[in-house]
C-alpha cells in the first residue's frame, strides 16, 4: 500500500486518452452506419425499413454490457480465434452508436416535412440532390442537440469497457483505488474528470436546443 | 455451438431475471419519487433548494452510472455506511434514474400552457382540482413516452449491478460461464433474455399507453 501521489493522477489522465480513443472509434465507425440505418428507415421499400427497424430495436433492447461481453468473450470462442480487446470493444460500441444515432437521425429526417421532398422533386432535383441540399441540412440542424446528448451517453458508456479489462479512465481508477486504498479520492477524481468532459457537451446540447426553439 | 449444457442452469437464470426485475422496479419507483420531489423543488420558490436539485441533476447525469455505483459501494463504507450489494445497487440506480426523472417530470409540468391553469381558476376550481383535472392528465400523457423509454434503459442498466456482485441476471451469466466455459452461448442467451424482457415491457407500456391516453389529442 502506498499513498496517492502525482503518478496516480498522471496514470488517470493518461488513461483518459483511451476513453477519448474509444469515443472517436465508436463515432468514426458508428456514424456512417447510423446514416445508413437512418436512410434505410425512411426508404421507400417496406422490407428495408422493417429490417433496419429490427436491427435498431435489437441493439437498443440489449444491455451495452451484454454487447461488450458477447463480442469480447463470446465471439472469439465461437470463431475459434483470438480477438484483440480493442477490436471487440470497437465492434460493440460501433453497433451501440449506430443504433442510437440511427434512430435520432431518422427522427430528424422525418421531422422535415414531406412537402420539402416534393418541392425538391418539382425543381427537378434527383433524390440524392433533394437529400443533400434540402432535407439533409435541415435534418442535421434538428438532430444536432440530441446527437450531442448521445455523445454524453457514449462517453459515460465507455466506462463499461473497464469491465472487460480495457484500461480506460474507469479501469485506471479501479487500479489506482486498489493500489492506494483511497477509493474516495480516486473515484471522486474519476467522476470529476468524466464530469468535466460531459458537462460542456450537455450545456452545448441545451443551448443548441434553445436556439432551435426560438427559430421556429 | 451447443446450448444444451446451459439447460440445467435455467433455475439460476430465472432467479437472476427476478432479481433484475426487482432491482429495476425498486429503482424506478424510488427514482420517480425523487423525480416528483425534485420537480416540485425546481418549480418552488426556495432558491438554494433549486440550486441543490440542479447540482444533483447535472452531477448524476454527467458521470457514468458505473462510477456512481462504485462510489456507493466502495466509498460510502468509509463513512460508516456499508450497504449490501443489492441495496447499494438500488441506491445508485435510484439516484441515477431520479436525476433523469426530475427533468422529465419538470418538462411534463412545464408543457401545460399557463393559460389553461388560469382558465381552470376562472371556472372556480381549487388549486388541487386544477392540478388533478387540468394539469395532471395531459402532463402524464406528455411524460409517458420519456418515462417508459427511460425505464427500459434502466432495466438494461441494472446489468451494471453485477460488478458489485448483486445476484442479478448478468452476474448469473458470469457464474454459468465459469462453470461451462461456453461464453458464446451464455452471452447470446443472456442478450436474448434481456431483449425479451425489454420488448415485453415496451409492448406492455404501449398497451397501457393506448388504453390510458385515449382522449382526443390536443391540436
Amino acid at each position: 500500500m502506498r499513498s496517492f501521489s502525482l503518478i496516480d493522477l498522471v496514470s488517470l489522465v493518461e488513461a483518459l486518452r483511451w476513453t477519448v480513443a474509444l469515443v472517436v472509434l465508436a463515432l468514426g465507425f458508428g456514424a456512417p452506419l447510423a446514416l445508413g440505418l437512418a436512410m434505410g428507415r425512411i426508404s421507400r421499400f417496406a422490407g428495408l425499413r422493417w429490417i433496419m427497424a429490427a436491427c435498431i430495436q435489437i441493439v437498443q433492447s440489449v444491455p451495452l454490457l451484454g454487447l461488450l461481453f458477447f463480442f469480447y468473450f463470446g465471439m472469439p470462442m465461437f470463431l475459434g480465434i483470438q480477438v484483440p480487446a480493442i477490436l471487440a470493444v470497437t465492434v460493440a460500441y460501433t453497433l451501440y452508436t449506430a443504433a442510437f444515432l440511427g434512430e435520432i437521425w431518422r427522427g430528424g429526417l422525418e421531422a422535415v416535412k414531406q412537402a420539402q421532398w416534393e418541392a425538391g422533386a418539382c425543381l427537378g432535383l434527383s433524390a440524392w440532390q433533394q437529400f443533400r441540399h434540402i432535407i439533409g441540412p435541415q435534418a442535421l440542424r434538428l438532430s444536432l442537440p440530441p446527437t450531442v446528448g448521445f455523445l454524453v451517453q457514449l462517453i459515460k458508456g465507455t466506462s463499461l469497457a473497464s469491465i472487460i479489462g480495457f484500461v480506460e479512465l474507469a479501469r485506471a481508477g479501479q487500479v489506482v483505488s486498489a493500489a492506494t486504498f483511497q477509493p474516495l479520492l480516486t473515484y471522486a477524481l474519476v467522476a470529476a474528470i468524466y464530469f468535466a468532459l460531459c458537462l460542456p457537451l450537455t450545456l452545448w446540447s441545451r443551448s443548441l436546443e434553445a436556439r432551435l426553439d426560438g427559430s421556429r | 455451438m451447443n446450448f444444451l449444457p446451459l439447460w440445467r442452469y435455467q433455475n439460476q437464470l430465472i432467479d437472476g431475471a427476478i432479481v433484475t426485475l426487482e432491482l429495476t422496479v425498486i429503482s424506478a419507483v424510488c427514482g420517480l419519487l425523487i423525480g416528483v420531489a425534485g420537480a416540485v423543488a425546481l418549480n418552488g420558490r426556495i432558491t438554494p433548494l433549486r440550486w441543490l436539485v440542479r447540482g444533483y441533476i447535472e452531477l448524476l447525469r454527467n458521470t457514468p452510472s458505473l462510477i456512481q455505483l462504485f462510489i456507493v459501494f466502495f466509498v460510502l463504507p468509509n463513512f460508516g455506511l456499508k450497504l449490501p450489494a443489492f441495496e447499494a445497487a438500488s441506491v445508485a440506480l435510484s439516484l441515477y434514474f431520479g436525476a433523469y426523472s426530475v427533468e422529465i417530470i419538470r418538462a411534463g409540468l412545464d408543457s401545460i400552457p399557463r393559460n389553461q391553469v388560469e382558465a381552470g381558476q376562472c371556472l372556480g376550481l381549487s388549486g388541487w382540482q386544477v392540478f388533478r383535472h387540468i394539469v395532471l392528465p395531459p402532463a402524464l400523457r406528455n411524460v409517458y413516452p420519456a418515462v417508459t423509454s427511460q425505464f427500459v434503459l434502466l432495466l438494461l442498466g441494472t446489468s451494471l449491478a453485477s460488478q458489485v456482485a448483486t445476484d442479478e441476471l448478468f452476474h448469473v451469466a458470469g457464474f454459468i460461464e465459469s462453470r461451462t466455459y461456453r461464453s458464446f452461448e451464455v452471452y447470446a442467451v443472456i442478450c436474448v433474455v434481456y431483449f425479451a424482457m425489454a420488448m415485453s415491457f415496451k409492448a406492455l407500456f404501449a398497451i397501457i399507453g393506448a388504453a390510458a391516453f385515449r382522449w382526443p389529442r390536443r391540436r
